[in-house]
C-alpha cells in the first residue's frame, strides 16, 4: 500500500520534473537548437492529449457498461489519420498560410475575418470545453481519495474539492507559466508541447503496464483472457448500430474540431511532414491505448464486482497488493489530465484574449499608446485563470456526480457543430460569413437545448415540465424529441438535429446571401490552397502610413521584432531605411505576420484602422481576375508567337539552302554564259579574220564562212533576247496581247514548232483532242511560247528508248490545267525546287543548247498570265503542270 | 489555345505517385466499410454477441489500417517538391 503522503511526494516530484522539461525545452528552442524538438514523434505524442482521463480511466468503466462501443472514440480519429491525405493535410496548409492561432480564428478567417464569426466560435468552445475540464479535476480528485481512502496514517480523507482547487491551482500556474511566456508569431509553445509527450510517454507505458499485469500476472495469458471475456457478464453487450456510427462519426470530428486537438494538430505543426509519421503513429498509440481496455475491464469486474469501474485501473492493483504498480497508474491518470487542462486552458485562453478581449478593447479604448503585448498577455493570462475557474465551479456546482461521465461526448457533440462552416470553408467557395453564422449559431442553439441544458438533469437549469412536455406544452419541441424524433439516443438526437440543422443553414443562408470581397479573396485562399494561381491581396492601395503601421506593429510585436521586420520588407522594396512603402502586398504580410500574435479578426481591423478601412472592393478582385486572364492571354500569344517563330525560321533555313545552291549553280553558270558568248565570238573572230584575208580564199569557201558568222551571231542574239525577255517579264514591262483562242490550236502549234529541237528523235505524242477544245482568253502567243519551251525541253532531255509525250487538259471551274509529261526519268527530287530559278541547268550544256532560261520565263510568263506552272512528281517522268484561268483578269 | 496548361500523361513514377495519392484518399473508406461491418453481424440466438471474436476483429482491422498508413505515407512523405507541379493533371 502505498502511504499518501508519499503519493503527494511523488506527485509532486513528478510535476517538477515536468516543469523542469519545459523550461530546458524552452530555454533551447530560445537558443535555437530545435532539432529533436520538432520531430514527428514529439508532434504524434503532444497529439495523444486527446487521451484525458476520460480515455485513462473512463475507457474501462465504459466498456465495463456499454462493452466495445468504447473503441468508436479512437476509431473515428484512427479514421480521419489514415485519411489524412484527404483532409487534414490541406487543414493544415491553410492554418499555416493563415497563420492560424485558434479553430475560431481559423474559422473566423475564412469567413472574411469576422470578429462576429470568432466570438461566436470562442463561446461554442468554452461552454463545451468546461465541463470537459470539469471532468479531469473530478477524476483526479477521485484518483487521490482512492489513495486517501485507504491510508492508515492519519491523514484523513482530503476533501475531494480541496484536492480539485489545488490542482486546478496548479494547473493554472504551470500553463501561466509556459503557455502565456511568449506572445510568439503562430503560438507555438515547445516546452508545454514537449512537456505533454512526455506525459504521454507516461500515460502510454501506465496503460500497457496495467494492462500487461492483468493479462499474463492475474489471468493465465491471452487465452484465458479470452475464455473469460466470454464468460463475463460484459459480453451480453449490444451493438447498436445508430450509436455505433454516430460515435465513430462524432470521435472523427472531435479530433480536429476540439480547441486543444487543433491547437496541437494545427496551431503547433512545426513541418507539414510530420502530419505523414503521425498519420499512422498516432492510430497506433490510440491502438494501445484501446488494447487492453477490456481484458482490463473484464478482468477487474470478476475481482472488484462491487467498485465504481471507472477506478479500475487503480484499484485492480492496488487491491492485488502491488502498490508501485497503482502508483504508476496513478501518474498516467494524473498525466492525462493535467496535459488536457492544460493545452485547453491555452488554447481557449488564445481565443478568448483574441476574439473577446481584443475586439471589446479595440472598441472601446480609444487612446492607441501603451503596449498591445501586455494587454493581450493579461488577458491570456486572466482568461487561463478564468477557464480552470470555470471548470472547478462547474466541478463544485454539479457535485461531481456520474452525470460527469457523458460529459466528454457532450463536448464532442458541441464542438461538432463547426463542422459544416470547417469543412464548407475549406471545400466550397460559395460558404458566406451569414451561411457560417446562421449555421454556427442554430447548432449551437440546439446542442444546449436539446443536450447541454437537459444533462444537468430535471429542474436544474430545465424545468421537468419542459423536458417532459415541452416548453408550453408544446410537444414537438421537447428537448429530447425534437420535432417528434421519440424514442433516439438522447445523444444522437442532439447530434442528428443540430447538425442537420447547421448544415442546412449553413448551405441556404450561403447561397442566398452575397459575400463581401474579403470573404471571396480568403475562400478562393482556403479552397485552393494548393493551386498556383496569384491571390488577390486583401488590401487595396490605401493612406495608410508605414509610420503609425511601425507605432502599431511594435506595440504588437515589440520593438526588436517589429523593426526588423520592417526594414527587411524595405529591403524587398529596395528601400533604405525602416519605412517600406504600403503596397498592398506589403500590409497583407504584416497582417498576416500580426495574425499570428493577436488573431486574424483583430489584425484585420487593427490595420483597417489605419489604413483607413481601404480594404479590398469588388473592383480589385475584377482587376486580380483581369490580370489572371491577361496573363493567360499573354502567354498564348507567347505560344502563337514562338509557332510563328519556328515556322519562320524554317522557312529560313529552307530560303538559306535554295540561296546556298543558287549562288553555286550561279558561279557555274556565269563561267558557263562566259564560255557559251565566248564560242560563237571566238569562231566569229576567227572565221573574220580570215575573210579579212584580201586574197586566197574561193568564193564558196568565203560564202560558207560568212554562213558560219552569220549562225553564230543569231545563237548569240538568241541568248540576249533570252536575257532581254526574262528581263522584261520579271520587272512587269510586259504588254499582253488578249485574244481567244481553241487551247487544240494552241497545242498543234506549238507541236509543230517544237518539232525542230532534236529533229532527229522521233516522239509519240499522246492526247486526247476533244478535251482540248476548251476556248481560252488569253495571250495566246505567250501561252505557245511556254508550251514550246515545255516540248522542246522534253525533247531534249526525255532519255527513254521510245519516248513519248502526253499531253493532257482538264478544265476545273474558272480555271484550266495543262499537264505536259514524258517517260523519262524525270528531274530528281532535290532539283525540283531549283529548276524554275534563273540560271538553273542540270545537266551539261553541250546537250542543252540554251542558257537555262527557259523554265524561268515559263514561270514568269505564267505569272503574267494569272496562272502557275509546277512540277508534278511522281508521274513517271518529267511532268509538269500549267494552270491558267479561262478567261484572263484584266486586273493587272 | 487550351485556357490552363495541363500535363495530360504523366511519366511512370509520378503516375505511380498520383494512384498512391488515390489509395491514400480511400483508404479511411475502406477503414469505415470494416468498421461498420460488425452491425450487419447478427448476435447468435442464445447468448448474445460474440464480444471476443467482435473485439479480435476489430484490433486486426485497426492494425490492418495502421500498416497500410504507414506504407502509404512513407511513400507518399510529406510534399516533395514537384508534386505541386505535377498535381495539375491526372
Amino acid at each position: 500500500m502505498v502511504p499518501f503522503d508519499i503519493l503527494v511526494l511523488v506527485c509532486i516530484a513528478y510535476v517538477v520534473f515536468l516543469f523542469l522539461v519545459a523550461f530546458l525545452v524552452e530555454k533551447r528552442a530560445r537558443e535555437r537548437a530545435p532539432g529533436w524538438l520538432r520531430s514527428p514523434v514529439i508532434y504524434t505524442l503532444s497529439l495523444s492529449i486527446y487521451c484525458t482521463a476520460w480515455t485513462f480511466y473512463g475507457a474501462v468503466g465504459y466498456a465495463a457498461r456499454s462493452g466495445l462501443e468504447f473503441v468508436t472514440i479512437y476509431l473515428g480519429p484512427t479514421l480521419v489519420f489514415v485519411g489524412w491525405w484527404l483532409f487534414l493535410r490541406k487543414l493544415v496548409r491553410v492554418a499555416k498560410s493563415q497563420r492560424a492561432t485558434s479553430i475560431a480564428d481559423m474559422i473566423s478567417s475564412r469567413y472574411g475575418k469576422s470578429p462576429a464569426i470568432g466570438a461566436l466560435v470562442t463561446v461554442l468552445c468554452v461552454v463545451a470545453a468546461t465541463p470537459y475540464i470539469a471532468l479531469q479535476l473530478q477524476s483526479m480528485s477521485l484518483s487521490f481519495a482512492v489513495f486517501a481512502a485507504d491510508s492508515s496514517e492519519g491523514w484523513a480523507l482530503p476533501d475531494r474539492y480541496a484536492t480539485g482547487f489545488w490542482v486546478a491551482v496548479g494547473l493554472a500556474l504551470f500553463t501561466i507559466l509556459f503557455g502565456t511566456r511568449n506572445l510568439d508569431a503562430n503560438e507555438q509553445h515547445h516546452g508545454v508541447v514537449t512537456a505533454i509527450a512526455v506525459e504521454a510517454v507516461v500515460k502510454l507505458v501506465a496503460l500497457l503496464a496495467v494492462g500487461i499485469f492483468v493479462v499474463w500476472v492475474v489471468a493465465d495469458g491471452a487465452a484465458d483472457v479470452v475464455a473469460r471475456i466470454r464468460a463475463s457478464d460484459v459480453a451480453a453487450w449490444e451493438l447498436r448500430p445508430g450509436r455505433w456510427v454516430g460515435l465513430t462519426f462524432v470521435a472523427a470530428t472531435a479530433i480536429f474540431c476540439l480547441p486543444r486537438m487543433f491547437q496541437v494538430l494545427v496551431v503547433e505543426n512545426s513541418d507539414e511532414r510530420h502530419l505523414a509519421t503521425a498519420a499512422w503513429a498516432f492510430p497506433l498509440y490510440l491502438f494501445l491505448m484501446s488494447l487492453f481496455v477490456v481484458p482490463i475491464a473484464v478482468v477487474g469486474r470478476e475481482a472488484l464486482p462491487a467498485v465504481n469501474p471507472d477506478l479500475l485501473v487503480l484499484t485492480l492493483p492496488l487491491s492485488l497488493d502491488r502498490g508501485d504498480l497503482a502508483m504508476l497508474a496513478f501518474l498516467g491518470g494524473f498525466s492525462s489530465a493535467t496535459s488536457m487542462v492544460i493545452v485547453a486552458a491555452i488554447a481557449l485562453s488564445t481565443m478568448v484574449s483574441n476574439h473577446v478581449v481584443m475586439p471589446l478593447w479595440l472598441s472601446v479604448v480609444r487612446d492607441r499608446r501603451g503596449d498591445v503585448r501586455q494587454l493581450v498577455l493579461r488577458a491570456r493570462r486572466a482568461s487561463i485563470l478564468g477557464v480552470l475557474a470555470l471548470g472547478y465551479g462547474y466541478f463544485r456546482v454539479s457535485g461531481g456526480g456520474e452525470a460527469l461521465a457523458a460529459m466528454g461526448l457532450i463536448a464532442f457533440v458541441g464542438v461538432a457543430q463547426m463542422l459544416p462552416a470547417l469543412i464548407g470553408g475549406l471545400y466550397w467557395r460559395g460558404g458566406t460569413r451569414t451561411g457560417a453564422a446562421a449555421g454556427l449559431a442554430a447548432g449551437f442553439a440546439v446542442w444546449l437545448y436539446a443536450l447541454f441544458l437537459p444533462s444537468f438533469g430535471p429542474d436544474v437549469i430545465l424545468p421537468a415540465a419542459v423536458l417532459a412536455e415541452g416548453p408550453w406544452g408544446i410537444g414537438w419541441l421537447r428537448p429530447r424529441a425534437l420535432f417528434g424524433a421519440e424514442g433516439m439516443d438522447p445523444l444522437l438526437h442532439a447530434l442528428f438535429w443540430s447538425l442537420a440543422l447547421n448544415t442546412a443553414l449553413y448551405c441556404a443562408a450561403s447561397i442566398v446571401s452575397f459575400p463581401s470581397p474579403l470573404e471571396r479573396v480568403q475562400a478562393q485562399r482556403f479552397v485552393d490552397v494548393f493551386e498556383i494561381a496569384p491571390a488577390a491581396s486583401g488590401w487595396s492601395k490605401g493612406g495608410a502610413e508605414a509610420e503609425d503601421l511601425l507605432a502599431m506593429a511594435q506595440r504588437i510585436l515589440g520593438p526588436a521584432p517589429a523593426q526588423a521586420f520592417f526594414r527587411a520588407e524595405a529591403e524587398a522594396q529596395g528601400k533604405t531605411g525602416w519605412l517600406p512603402d504600403t503596397t498592398p502586398a506589403f500590409l497583407e504580410r504584416l497582417e498576416r505576420r500580426l495574425a499570428g500574435s493577436v488573431g486574424a479578426a483583430t489584425a484585420h481591423a487593427m490595420i483597417a484602422q489605419i489604413a483607413g478601412g481601404a480594404s479590398v472592393s469588388v473592383e480589385d478582385l475584377m482587376a486580380v481576375a483581369n490580370e489572371t486572364a491577361q496573363i493567360m492571354e499573354y502567354s498564348s500569344q507567347l505560344e502563337q508567337k514562338s509557332e510563328e517563330l519556328s515556322r519562320t525560321a524554317r522557312a529560313l533555313r529552307e530560303a538559306n539552302e535554295k540561296l546556298t545552291q543558287l549562288s553555286v549553280q550561279k558561279d557555274a553558270f556565269l563561267s558557263q554564259i562566259s564560255h557559251e558568248l565566248r564560242t560563237p565570238m571566238t569562231s566569229i573572230r576567227a572565221f573574220s579574220e580570215i575573210l579579212m584575208d584580201p586574197d586566197g580564199l574561193p568564193d564558196d569557201v568565203r560564202t560558207r564562212y560568212a554562213g558560219i558568222i552569220h549562225e553564230e551571231a543569231i545563237r548569240l542574239t538568241r541568248l540576249l533576247d533570252d536575257l532581254l525577255d526574262l528581263s522584261v517579264l520579271e520587272h512587269g514591262q510586259v504588254q499582253l496581247q488578249e485574244s481567244t483562242v481553241v487551247l487544240r490550236d494552241l497545242i498543234d502549234r506549238a507541236i509543230l514548232a517544237s518539232a525542230s529541237t532534236a529533229p532527229e528523235r522521233v516522239f509519240v505524242i499522246e492526247r486526247d483532242q476533244s478535251r482540248e477544245a476548251v476556248a481560252v482568253t488569253t495571250d495566246a502567243g505567250r501561252l505557245t511560247q511556254v508550251l514550246i519551251n515545255l516540248l522542246s525541253n522534253a525533247r531534249k532531255y526525255c532519255d527513254a528508248a521510245e519516248p513519248r509525250i502526253r499531253i493532257e487538259v482538264r478544265v476545273a471551274g474558272e480555271r484550266a490545267e495543262l499537264d505536259v509529261i514524258d517517260n523519262g526519268s524525270g528531274i530528281p527530287k532535290q532539283s525540283q525546287a531549283l529548276i524554275f530559278e534563273k540560271f538553273a541547268r542540270l545537266t551539261d550544256t553541250t546537250r542543252a543548247g540554251g542558257a537555262g532560261l527557259g523554265l524561268a520565263i515559263c514561270r514568269e510568263i505564267m505569272g503574267k498570265l494569272g496562272g502557275s506552272i509546277v512540277y508534278l512528281p511522281g508521274q513517271g517522268g518529267a511532268a509538269f503542270r500549267l494552270s491558267f484561268p479561262l478567261r484572263l483578269a484584266q486586273a493587272a | 489555345m487550351p485556357a490552363t496548361r495541363r500535363a495530360v500523361f504523366l511519366e511512370r513514377r509520378s503516375y505511380r505517385r498520383r494512384r498512391l495519392a488515390d489509395a491514400a484518399r480511400l483508404l479511411p473508406v475502406l477503414g469505415l466499410f470494416l468498421i461498420g461491418l460488425p452491425v450487419l453481424w447478427a448476435p447468435a440466438e442464445d447468448r448474445g454477441r460474440d464480444m471476443a471474436t467482435t473485439g479480435i476483429y476489430l484490433f486486426v482491422v485497426w492494425l490492418g489500417l495502421i500498416v497500410a498508413a504507414a506504407v502509404l505515407s512513407r511513400t507518399l512523405g510529406g510534399d516533395e517538391p514537384g508534386a505541386a507541379a505535377d498535381r495539375a493533371g491526372d
